[in-house]
Formats: C-alpha cells, sequence, structure tokens
C-alpha cells in the first residue's frame, strides 16, 4: 500500500491544480477552439516550456529515478496515420464534451456526476478502438 | 490564502502541470491519463475477446491510483478551494454561446445546457456526450495518447509524433467547434 500513497498524493496535486487552473471546464476548452482568451495556450504553453526545462536540466545533472535509472521519458513509436487520424478523432471529442481524459475523472470529484457517462462511453470507444487496431492504418 | 481560492492564472498552472509530469518521471512512470481506459477494460475482462486488452494490467495499478487522487483533489479543489467558483470567460465567448443557446456561460464549471440531468435525458443531450465520449475514447487509443500524454509529455520531450497528434488535436477540435457546432446548436 505504502507504495501507492505517493500516486495517490500526486494525483490529489494534479486535481487540484486542473480544478483551479479551469481547464476542467467545458467552458474554457471552447473558448480556446474559439482563440477568444490565452488562458488555456497560457497552461499548455508553460507546462511544455517548464517541462522542456525540467528535461534539460535532469538530463545534464544526471538525474535518477527512484529505481536508479537515468530519468527519461520513453520514445512513441514512429507513424504519421494513427497520429494526425487518432488526434483528429480526440479533438472532435475533446470540443464537443469539453473533457479530455484526465479532466473526465476529476470532474466526478467535483459532483458532476453526469460525466461518468462521458467515461462509460469514453471506455467503449477505447473498446472499438481495440478491436478494429488491426484494420486501423497506424 | 485568498490567492488559492481565487482561480489560479496559467502561469502558475501550466508550471504546476509540468511538475506533476516530471514527479511520475522520478517514480519511474510516465504522464498518460487515457491508459487507465485501456487499463479499466483490461479489468472488466476485455482481454478474454480481444488481443490489445491482454496485458498485465497489474502493472498499472499505479496509474489508477493516480485517478482515484485526481477525483479526490477535484472534490477538494471545487468544495473547499474555490470561492467563485465561476469562470471569467471572454466576452466575445459569451456572446458566441448565447447565440449557439447557451446562457449564463461561465456562471458553473460546465454548462447546465449539456450536464444538467434534464439535459441528460434529452436524446440530444445523451447523444452529444456519448459520441464525445466514444471519440475520446478511440481517438486517444488510436493517437497513442492524449493531452497529459501528447501535447504534456510528448512536447516537452521534444517528439514529433506528439507534436502531430498535438496538430490532431486542434483539427479536429477547430473542425467540430467551427463547423459541427453551428449545425448541433
Amino acid at each position: 500500500m505504502g507504495k501507492y500513497i505517493k500516486f495517490f498524493l500526486v494525483g490529489i496535486f494534479f486535481g487540484i491544480v486542473l480544478v483551479k487552473s479551469e481547464a476542467v471546464s467545458w467552458y474554457r476548452i471552447f473558448e480556446m477552439f474559439k482563440f477568444q482568451s490565452f488562458h488555456m495556450y497560457g497552461i499548455i504553453g508553460t507546462a511544455v516550456i517548464t517541462g522542456i526545462i525540467l528535461l534539460i536540466l535532469s538530463k545534464q545533472l544526471k538525474v535518477k529515478t527512484i529505481n536508479g535509472n537515468y530519468l527519461k521519458v520513453p520514445l512513441k513509436a514512429r507513424g504519421l496515420a494513427r497520429y494526425i487520424l487518432g488526434g483528429i478523432i480526440f479533438g472532435l471529442g475533446w470540443a464537443l464534451c469539453g473533457a479530455c481524459p484526465g479532466p473526465m475523472y476529476i470532474l466526478v470529484g467535483t459532483g458532476v456526476f453526469s460525466i461518468i457517462i462521458v467515461i462509460a462511453a469514453a471506455l467503449l470507444g477505447t473498446y472499438f478502438y481495440g478491436i478494429l487496431r488491426d484494420k486501423l492504418p497506424h | 490564502m485568498e490567492y488559492i481560492l481565487q482561480p489560479w492564472p496559467w502561469y502558475v498552472s501550466g508550471p504546476c502541470i509540468a511538475i506533476i509530469m516530471f514527479l511520475l518521471l522520478y517514480f519511474g512512470r510516465t504522464f498518460g491519463m487515457s491508459s487507465n481506459l485501456r487499463t479499466l477494460c483490461a479489468i472488466g475482462g476485455a482481454g478474454k475477446r480481444v488481443e490489445f486488452f491482454k496485458f498485465d494490467w497489474k502493472s498499472q495499478r499505479w496509474n489508477l491510483v493516480v485517478v482515484l487522487g485526481a477525483i479526490v483533489g477535484g472534490f477538494i479543489a471545487h468544495h473547499y478551494l474555490s470561492h467563485p467558483t465561476n469562470i471569467d470567460l471572454s466576452q466575445n465567448t459569451i456572446e458566441d454561446l448565447k447565440m449557439f443557446g447557451f446562457e449564463n456561460a461561465g456562471q458553473s464549471l460546465l454548462p447546465p445546457e449539456l450536464f444538467s440531468w434534464d439535459a441528460v435525458l434529452s436524446i440530444k443531450g445523451l447523444s452529444i456526450l456519448i459520441v464525445g465520449g466514444l471519440l475520446v475514447g478511440f481517438g486517444t487509443r488510436y493517437a497513442g495518447g492524449c493531452t497529459s500524454g501528447h501535447a504534456i509529455t510528448g512536447l516537452s520531450s521534444l517528439q514529433r509524433p506528439s507534436l502531430i497528434a498535438v496538430i490532431g488535436f486542434f483539427i479536429g477540435g477547430l473542425i467540430m467547434i467551427h463547423f459541427i457546432y453551428p449545425i448541433l446548436f
């Protein structure tokens, strides 16, 4: 149980940050795709810039993980079709229900229980992908 | 305390998200929320019928614990750390939403026009949530990640596949908001 505590705490922090940043709000996603506010771009932009700096620093300083390996990000497989097509499909859904997979769970905590319908449908969507995977271009 | 209760500005929130990504890497894992959907399918027994779900889901338990924490974090933030809870949207957004029939945009976290039980119990409202969820579930797994895996982790590590995926996210989102919403609402 002890080894899971840190993940639980990271999760709590994640939930708090996404609520306080309003990134869980359907309205903010709509506004982002309308280019009517800098807010979401600011969040994603500073997250990525900070992330780049942290990863460069940890490489320079040879930071090791708690398992003793050098800290590094696993590489995504090469490909084009899956990223562009999968990305577009996700983007359509993200804009339609205003929630990506992180916020979906967090919104349950804020008391919006109708989001459970979206989660259930997302599970079904993932299942359909599993069925069709071999037939799709990757 | 006043600063915590107010909405957090983007230049505080963004770096916090990067720290979350970094902490998970430091713990020997990676930041990726949509993977949990696959794990939950596997726990539900999908591996018996579909090869893609035949994997050692127990190795992913840590990520489900992150989800559990996120739900608790959402509860804490919304009920104890948010005052006020309204969203300070741009005036243009509020007016555009009014034209689509969304009243009082930003007065709550989510629009009651889509997420209240009245809306959910209508055919249109229910269909929107189900189709949205299906697209998110299918698309994230096809693309191999969502906002956390590609936009944050992938872009931070300068990976081309993630850049392509994020461009895809925006193409999809822009098509939905600019071309499909005017038909739907």
